[in-house]
């Protein structure tokens, strides 16, 4: 390790590995610390990405893909359910991936680009100087390393401590974290190339239960429920327990998978001097479905072009990387936050005589693209009676 | 005299971080594989409802 290089990156996960990457391979030096043993386990992550969303960042590779799914299909409470088959129209739905192989992957290319990286390695506190940022206290294997750098990238997740450090508040509110848990689970008699949510207060508060097939009978079958639904008795854990004795009564688990997704505002700003904050860090999963692998991975390239920018600028105060938080706010995955923000905030309110009559409403429809955009305008355009308290998210859409 | 304290069962925890996030005092840290709470902790019990396991206990004495 060395004392000085052109950016540090705190975490190695997607955001971070594309920050790396991308910096790197304009020739900046480089250095991503990983706190955990190993890139990419234990895994937080239901593993679900539009394929559209993937092929942006890196072509397919059935190494990392666990499967290729070709419809969906929407549980009401009442137990209704309808099938979402965009692929009939010649469209494409998503992949199920296999983090701890993508994970890995990401972070190879990254050094494969010159990033020196560094794993069970920690950032334990910012080195501040003159009120900014110039680095960090790297803590590995019971030694500390003072890395100073031009730029950090907080890249650190839902856990994310280091913005907090440097005097950024990144709570997220307890109303707007999704407790989530899911398994890993074989012998399952389901369908291999389809995606199932279940909606439903008794099922799911606030939240949804998914089941995302991986291959062969197995599947992730996980649920995130609001905070505010969750306590003793009748936690994430609880009610997924409960769907699974009675659903998949003779499923075999093989992992447990743990985690909270942040379904609030982003944070106010995701620049400070000589810093900028990437992926789950900066509370940009998407307020609906929860995903994060595709704005982790946006986030975290566009905070490498920016860096180079600025780099070469030789300014890297909160000015001139300000452009990372305006372009990303403004891109389409910005105001898909937004957007779907407003609409978490009118759907987690549903009761369950609602939720019944807008999945029983959707299926009428002949649906061409898979996305929550298409999904709710035509849900809009078929039944607007139905959807008098979405009347103010019209603007939206 | 602090009379409330945080126990983190950690049999019980599966060390996801999910807590850290929620905390208003940033006094949960996820080190690795295991859970930390400083003395910043106001046992305002947040991270205890939303443990997606129930690894976290608010011990009022």
């Amino acid at each position: 390790m060395k004392r000085q290089y052109d950016m540090l990156v705190v975490g190695g996960g997607p955001g971070g590995a594309f920050a790396a990457k991308t910096a790197a391979e304009k020739g900046l030096s480089v250095c991503l610390v990983e706190k955990r043993p190993a890139i990419g386990t234990p895994v937080r992550c239901a593993e679900g990405i539009g394929k559209e969303l993937l092929t942006d960042f890196l072509p397919p590779d059935p190494k990392w893909i666990s499967t290729d799914i070709e419809r969906a299909e929407l549980v009401a409470p009442d137990g209704f359910s309808m099938l979402l088959e965009p692929s009939k129209a010649g469209n494409e739905v998503g992949y199920i991936l296999d983090r701890k192989v993508f994970d890995r992957e990401l972070v190879w290319k990254a050094a494969e680009a010159g990033t020196e990286t560094y794993v069970k390695a920690r950032a334990t506190a910012p080195i501040m100087r003159n009120g900014a940022v110039a680095g960090a206290v790297i803590e590995q294997h019971g030694k500390k390393y003072e890395i100073n750098a031009d730029i950090v990238i907080a890249a650190d997740g839902i856990e994310s401590k280091f913005a907090r450090w440097a005097g950024i508040d990144t709570t997220v509110p307890y109303k707007e974290i999704e407790t989530c848990a899911q398994y890993l689970m074989t012998g399952l008699p389901i369908d291999s190339k389809r995606t199932t949510f279940y909606l439903g207060n008794e099922i799911a508060p606030a939240g949804y239960l998914w089941v995302f097939p991986k291959g062969d009978g197995t599947a992730n079958v996980g649920i995130g429920i609001g905070g505010d639904k969750s306590g003793d008795g009748h936690r994430a854990k609880d009610y997924l327990d409960r769907f699974i004795a009675q659903k998949f009564p003779n499923g075999k688990t093989i992992e447990l998978i743990i985690g909270g997704v942040s379904v609030c505002k982003p944070l106010a700003s995701t620049v400070a001097d000589n810093m900028m904050i990437v992926g789950d860090a900066a509370r940009i999963s998407d307020p609906i479905t929860g995903g994060g692998i595709y704005n982790a991975m946006y986030t975290g390239r566009l905070a490498g072009q920016t860096a180079i920018a600025a780099i070469e600028a030789g300014d890297t105060s909160r000015e001139a990387l300000m452009p990372y938080d305006t372009t990303w706010r403004a891109s389409k995955m910005g105001k898909a936050i937004e957007r779907n923000y407003a609409i978490k905030e009118v759907f987690t309110r549903l009761n369950d005589e609602k939720l019944n009559s807008i999945v029983h409403s959707i299926s009428k429809i002949n649906l061409e693209h898979f996305s929550t955009l298409t999904l709710l305008k035509e849900l809009m355009k078929a039944n607007p009676s139905l959807l008098l308290e979405l009347r103010h998210l019209r603007s939206v859409l | 005299m602090n009379l409330t304290m945080l126990n983190i069962r950690r049999d019980i925890c599966g060390y996801c971080g999910a807590c850290v996030s929620v905390c208003p005092e940033g006094a949960l840290e996820l080190i690795d594989a295991y859970l930390t709470v400083e003395d910043a902790c106001i046992n305002c019990g947040i991270c205890e409802k939303i443990c997606p396991l129930g690894a976290l206990e608010v011990i009022k004495e």
